[in-house]
């Protein structure tokens, strides 16, 4: 990595927050991190723990009472939480592409699927009509999808799941995005067709130079497809680091736990659990977050979110009892 | 002798097709058999729509199969009467995949646990009252919140209410579908150490149906594959897993993600018109059985 080299998508001190009640609530809070071109970071962390959220704060989808409070969101180099929305929405699909969560709500069932793939390029004016269809037949090959001049004249409802999520994946790299966000893009799938689509990101992102933010809550797909991993806990962003590091010696107590709760069949039966539950935004502890589950937890956890600390190359992470510092305190 | 055998077992829904096209019929359950010993835990593993919930629920005569035998501690269940089928089900219980929508939102946690000893008429309002605070605690959710609504529960504490109303009448035989896949990654694990608990303390078999086949490998006894309503591979967990027989099971296997970096497994595609989906299970090695 060379340090000069500026990252695609630089994600510093972004807070989005829900106005509840009179109340902010911190779904996202004060998470940076970074995606260096050609590289795929693995965004991972729980149900709820604000990972698509951060994928909306990127792309300003947010909704109210959803809002982002602060932050900066560079991407090649301008901010695009400053940006006015004319220039926003061509970074939306040209820029950065987004591949939902849920394939079915992401497509349009009254449009054929080649109409779909078309209409992305003719609204960023990239190509004529007829230039769009021709190139339509052409993702969808790329995408293996089978007969794909046939193809492209069916309607979402006739496709399965898995041809479902090639659609899309053929849609998002349509416009020739640098980065592709991939928000779970194999979780509604079976485990074979599953593994077809990851191969196939995988594939895509060398066949198109892409950059990719890749979003699970599987260690195990992040641990097969990304460079860099970033885990994320009610919220805030724990531990970051190469993704052979990370697994190999994980630093925050969450990381540690929860690759040691992942079934294994050597390890006989009874699993290493982490005790309690994700804390809902309501009852966010005043300190870590984890503070409630963590079997480290210090006196000083209880009182004030601990912060950033470098703890090697590349690698940071968020916990009094791991920062290099703690002994000072 | 097993608690439990499946013989044949078959069910067929019929579908109509669009508007004007004649009503089709799909096979979600096709000819399976197979045989769970007291104590066990048996898995039924494979992908959407291959038939395992129809399986389980067939079993429990939650819907009505359309030929084949169950046998449940030398019960014929598809034989027995209303009355008889429902003291039956005092032995068999299920546990559903999701834990928000199977509860009742608007009935406190203790009504909800409580009421399958109502239905059975079993016990005095005390002795009741007695044995959900002891279920509760059987499960590890604390008492004092027995008046809460399932809404104010987590998910794995709702899969617990769930656990702890299937266990009110002391069952021996526990369908979990999915137990634990609507569940946040970190509180899996605790359910599933639970259900090992509680197999042990209470001497409960399980059917468990699962897809993610890390878990079944960690927790099952045997397993069972299942394709498009039918069994391809059944065996011993470990010799399942070491050696797949079915081009179909070794597919699977390969595509299971692999929590380690330096590790790629080496994919093996399935195709599968390559291959007689209409042959008979028959043995390959000691207790274990393929379709091939
Ligand atoms: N309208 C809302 N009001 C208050 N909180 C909300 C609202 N919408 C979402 N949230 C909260 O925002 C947080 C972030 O959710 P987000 O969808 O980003 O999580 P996620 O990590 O993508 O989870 P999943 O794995 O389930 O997709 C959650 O805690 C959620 O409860
Ligand atoms: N009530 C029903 N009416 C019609 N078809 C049904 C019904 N229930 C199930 N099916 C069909 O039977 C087949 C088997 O479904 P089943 O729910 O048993 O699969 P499964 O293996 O449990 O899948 P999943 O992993 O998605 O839960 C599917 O093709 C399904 O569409
Ligand atoms: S900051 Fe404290 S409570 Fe939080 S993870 Fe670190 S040691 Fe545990
Ligand atoms: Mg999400
Ligand atoms: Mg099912």
């Amino acid at each position: 990595m060379d340090p000069s080299v500026s990252p695609l998508l630089d994600v510093q001190h972004l807070t989005t927050v829900f106005d509840v009640a009179g109340r902010a609530l911190r779904a996202v809070d004060d998470v940076s991190f970074e995606v260096r071109k050609g590289e795929t970071l693995g965004l991972v962390g729980e149900s709820g723990s604000g990972k698509s959220l951060t994928a909306y704060s990127i792309l300003r989808l947010v909704q109210p009472p959803g809002r982002i409070a602060s932050g900066r969101v560079l991407f090649q180099g301008r901010d695009l939480l400053a940006l006015p929305e004319r220039e926003m929405r061509k970074v939306r699909g040209a820029g950065i592409a987004l591949i939902f969560q849920e394939p079915m709500t992401a497509l349009n069932p009254v449009f054929t699927v080649g109409d779909q793939i078309a209409e992305a390029m003719l609204v960023h004016g990239l190509a004529t009509r007829a230039e769009a269809k021709r190139r339509a037949v052409e993702l969808l090959d790329a995408v293996r999808v089978a007969e794909p001049d046939r193809r492209v004249r069916d309607y979402p409802h006739q496709l399965s799941g898995g041809m479902r999520q090639r659609v899309l994946i053929a849609m998002a790299i349509a416009c020739r995005p640098s980065l592709v966000i991939a928000d779970e893009p194999t979780t509604a799938l079976d485990v074979t067709i599953q593994a077809q689509i990851l191969d196939l990101l995988r594939e895509m992102r060398e066949a198109f130079d892409l950059s990719m933010l890749l979003i699970s809550h599987d260690l195990g797909i992040i641990a097969g497809s990304a460079d860099r991993i970033a885990v994320m806990y009610a919220g805030r962003l724990v531990e970051q680091g190469p993704v052979r590091d990370v697994f190999r010696s994980p630093a925050h107590p969450y990381t540690k736990a929860l690759l040691a709760s992942i079934p294994s069949g050597a390890t006989g039966r009874r699993l290493k659990a982490i005790e309690g539950s994700v804390p809902p935004l309501t009852e966010l502890p005043r300190g870590c977050a984890f503070a409630p589950r963590c079997p480290d937890a210090l006196p000083q956890c209880q009182l004030e979110p601990p912060p950033i600390a470098d703890i090697g190359p590349g690698r940071v992470v968020r916990c009094f009892a791991c920062s290099p510092f703690s002994v000072l305190r | 002798m097993p608690l439990l055998t499946v013989r044949n077992l078959v069910k067929e829904f019929s579908r109509s097709r669009g508007w004007w096209g004649r009503p089709s019929v799909v096979r979600a359950v096709d000819s399976v058999s197979f045989s769970i010993e007291p104590g066990e835990t048996f898995g039924l593993v494979g992908e959407s729509g291959s038939g395992k919930t129809t399986t389980g629920r067939c079993i429990l005569r939650l819907v009505e199969p359309t030929s084949g035998e169950v046998r449940f501690q030398d019960r014929d269940v598809l034989a027995l009467s209303r009355e008889e089928l429902r003291r039956t089900r005092r032995d068999m219980q299920i546990v559903f995949q999701d834990p928000y929508s199977s509860l009742n939102p608007r009935m406190r946690a203790r009504t909800i646990v409580e009421e399958p000893l109502v239905i059975h008429k079993l016990g005095t309002k005390t002795e009741r009252r007695e044995r959900v605070a002891e279920l509760f605690r059987l499960v590890g959710l604390d008492p004092a919140h027995l008046d809460r609504y399932p809404h104010e529960f987590s998910g794995g504490q709702r899969q617990r209410i769930g656990l702890a109303r299937a266990l009110a009448l002391n069952p021996s035989l526990i369908v979990a579908d999915e137990p634990v896949s609507a569940l946040d990654v970190s509180v899996q694990a605790q359910v599933i150490n639970l259900l090992i608990d509680l197999q042990e303390r209470l001497k409960l078999t399980y059917l468990f149906i699962a897809h993610d086949l890390r878990l079944v490998e960690h927790i099952c006894d045997r397993v069972a594959v299942m394709y498009r309503g039918r069994i391809l591979e059944m065996g011993h967990t470990a010799a399942l897993f070491r050696s797949p027989a079915h081009a179909y099971t070794r597919a699977l296997l390969s595509a299971i993600p692999i929590p380690d970096p330096d590790t790629r497994p080496t994919r093996i595609e399935w195709d599968a018109s390559s291959v007689d989906l209409r042959l008979p299970l028959r043995q390959v090695d000691q207790g274990h059985w393929a379709a091939i």
